[in-house]
């Protein structure tokens, strides 16, 4: 997606070292991603998956370590660079995060707004756009308090979209939802990433999602602070050294999600 | 320092024409975020038959692509040109297409009212909105009585809690504004008493306004923006977590858990305050009267014991205690019925101020009539 760094990949977090008020909560983390890779941060709850998310996108300074975008340090850049940089950047929040003062086309428009030389007709029509791509065509002008928690995540993932971000965060994307509403949305991101060629950074511990679209996985532990594994997790779910990967990937071995896993090779 | 992913090289266009054709070969970087070239003004004034779009060596692109290819077929369908898309990549022409879905079919529900649904809607609202009080008052009254009978359910850790932060936390704000408004009443008082020779009257009239008027109603003002504010948030934020909710599928009333506390505690430290406002207010204007009309603190003091009697103070403390117990209803009432959004404990929190300072008035005027009646 750039030309100055062609090669560099869409995100390299080297020896991240994350905490607050002076304790550590996860440190010496280190992993790339791939453009246009569906990337899945998992682990179990308190393990630091949202901490962590939170450094990567630039609401808490790291205390160690660097976080790259492109072959670009996002702590080493100055403030303008830092707003330069956000503007690649989209973050679907847990409950959607719209504003509640505003309708579904103002929220998507706002970005569109404060960034983009575009009159206001084509601003209402790029937002228009991008919430029929996210399935909430017709609910222009609902607020966030008239619509379901489904659909303020549509709209809030409509809204990250805004200014065709390079690379998009997710914070718990099925948190909340039902199966199906999930699922569509993990086909939602796939199409969106097909489509656009944009790079996803997942955060989840949802194991239908991990194994349905996850390329790649890095999994966290709270006792270790830090990566225990990192690896397609369909791979690593009968491969991986550690115990408490295959614990917790193994888990969807019920669901039936990992299905596929079970299958005799020819 | 590298300039990656930011300040993308001039989106470029080009136009060659070749026969009828006019070729348009996009190149470079387009983003968002820049201004992209105009197609009017790349045409200039051209005027052709054929347009074909040609994908050139493109960097990156993003939505700043897809409006110019709209704009140009939008503009070839209006001046009937042939347009020939079928060199733009597949993803490409798959958002095109969605644009143009959007674009013809954009549809809006229209939610807007006439003038006359508008006022009845409004009427409804102010009727169910009334009844909504006199429910919400009932309630307590109801929960009142049933505490009463068992005083053990009453929460008192939380009443206390609750009396620690609208009476003690708030003796700084009290202490000032009554010693202020003593020290004012006296400075007007003391212009007027003067031109009589009627000095010492400034005791008089600085402790009985004090007392019957100024200091319960200066507190019930202070704790409506402070107390009464700070209830309609805290239930309001509760609303919108569910914690509402998750009282009532207990079998917990609402009212008996969170509302009673709070009134008792600002039933029982409305008084409190006021009392202590009193005594600022008079000090204030025993300081104002040494200062400037050279009246000793002793006879001051002496006469305002002449001038105040028990049922001056009493009517003052009771109607403390009114206001104490409007203002708690007036925040719990808006927190509870606060909508679940950040901007609806927003409005919960003002119209539970100003809700709380339009009882205190009304019920002011209508003691004023009760005490001018009974001769208090």
């Amino acid at each position: 997606m750039n030309t100055a760094h062609p090669n560099a990949p869409a995100l390299d977090v080297a020896a991240l070292e994350c905490g607050y008020d002076g304790q550590v909560l996860l440190k010496n983390v280190t992993f790339q991603v791939k453009r246009g890779e569906i990337f899945f941060v998992i682990g179990g709850s308190g393990c630091g998956k949202s901490t962590l998310l939170r450094h990567l996108v630039g609401l808490h300074a790291p205390t160690a370590g660097t976080v790259q975008f492109f072959g670009e340090c996002f702590n080493a850049a100055t403030g303008d660079r830092q707003r330069e940089l956000l503007k690649r950047i989209g973050v679907l929040y847990q409950g959607g995060a719209l504003w509640s003062s505003l309708n579904l086309l103002e929220n998507v428009m706002l970005p569109l707004e404060e960034y983009t030389p575009l009159d206001a007709a084509e601003r209402a029509e790029l937002a228009c756009m991008k919430l029929a791509q996210v399935g909430l065509s017709g609910y222009d002008n609902y607020y966030p308090s008239e619509i379901s928690g489904g659909m303020r995540k549509r709209a809030g993932l409509a809204r990250a979209l805004a200014l065709d971000p390079a690379i998009v965060f997710f914070d718990e994307p099925s948190a909340g939802l039902d199966p199906l509403t999930s699922r569509k949305l993990d086909e939602l991101i796939v199409n969106l990433r097909d489509l656009l060629g944009m790079t996803c950074v997942v955060v989840s511990h949802e194991l239908a999602s991990i194994f349905g679209i996850a390329d790649r996985v890095i999994m966290l532990d709270k006792q270790a602070k830090g990566i225990i594994a990192e690896g397609d997790p369909r791979v690593l779910v009968t491969d991986s050294k550690d115990v408490r990967v295959r614990e917790f990937l193994g888990r969807g071995e019920d669901g039936g999600a990992p299905a596929r896993q079970k299958q005799p090779s020819p | 320092m590298p300039e990656p992913i930011i300040t993308p090289p001039e989106t470029r266009v080009q136009l060659r024409t070749e026969g009828e054709w006019l070729l348009v070969e996009l190149q470079g970087a387009w983003r968002i975020t820049e201004t992209r070239p105009s197609w009017m003004e790349l045409l200039a004034g051209r005027d052709p038959v054929r347009v074909k779009l040609v994908w050139g060596r493109l960097d990156d692109w993003d939505s700043a692509l897809l409006l110019f290819v709209f704009e140009v077929r939008q503009w070839c369908r209006t001046k009937n040109v042939h347009c020939d898309l079928s060199d733009l990549p597949d993803a490409l022409q798959k958002l095109l297409r969605q644009l143009v879905v959007v674009n013809e079919t954009r549809f809006t529900v229209d939610r807007s009212r006439d003038f006359l649904s508008m006022v009845g809607l409004a009427a409804q609202d102010v009727w169910g909105k009334t009844k909504e009080i006199a429910t919400f008052v009932g309630e307590c009254v109801i929960s009142a009585t049933a505490l009463l009978k068992k005083p053990h359910k009453f929460r008192w850790r939380d009443c206390v809690d609750e009396m620690q932060q609208c009476g003690a936390m708030a003796l700084p704000i009290v202490s000032l504004i009554s010693l202020l408004v003593g020290i004012i009443m006296a400075y007007q008082s003391a212009v007027l008493m003067r031109q009589f020779g009627a000095d010492i009257y400034v005791a008089d009239a600085v402790g009985l306004v004090m007392v019957r008027e100024m200091g319960a109603m200066m507190t019930a003002i202070i704790l409506a923006g402070r107390t009464g504010a700070a209830f309609a948030a805290t239930l309001g934020n509760m609303k919108a977590g569910e914690e509402i909710d998750a009282l009532q599928t207990l079998g917990i009333r609402p009212v008996d858990f969170l509302v009673m506390p709070r009134l008792v505690a600002l039933a029982v430290m409305m008084p409190l305050l006021a009392l202590y406002a009193n005594g600022l207010g008079i000090l204030g204007g025993m300081a104002v009267s040494l200062g400037l009309l050279d009246i000793p603190p002793t006879a001051y003091w002496v006469e305002t014991q002449t001038a105040i009697d028990l049922s001056d103070i009493l009517t003052g403390l009771i109607k403390a205690s009114a206001f104490g117990v409007l203002v708690g209803l007036a925040g719990c009432h808006r927190g509870l019925r606060a909508e679940r959004s950040a901007a609806g404990v927003g409005r919960a929190t003002t119209s539970a101020v100003v809700m709380g300072l339009l009882l205190i008035i009304v019920s002011d005027a209508l003691f004023a009539v009760i005490f001018n009646v009974f001769g208090w």
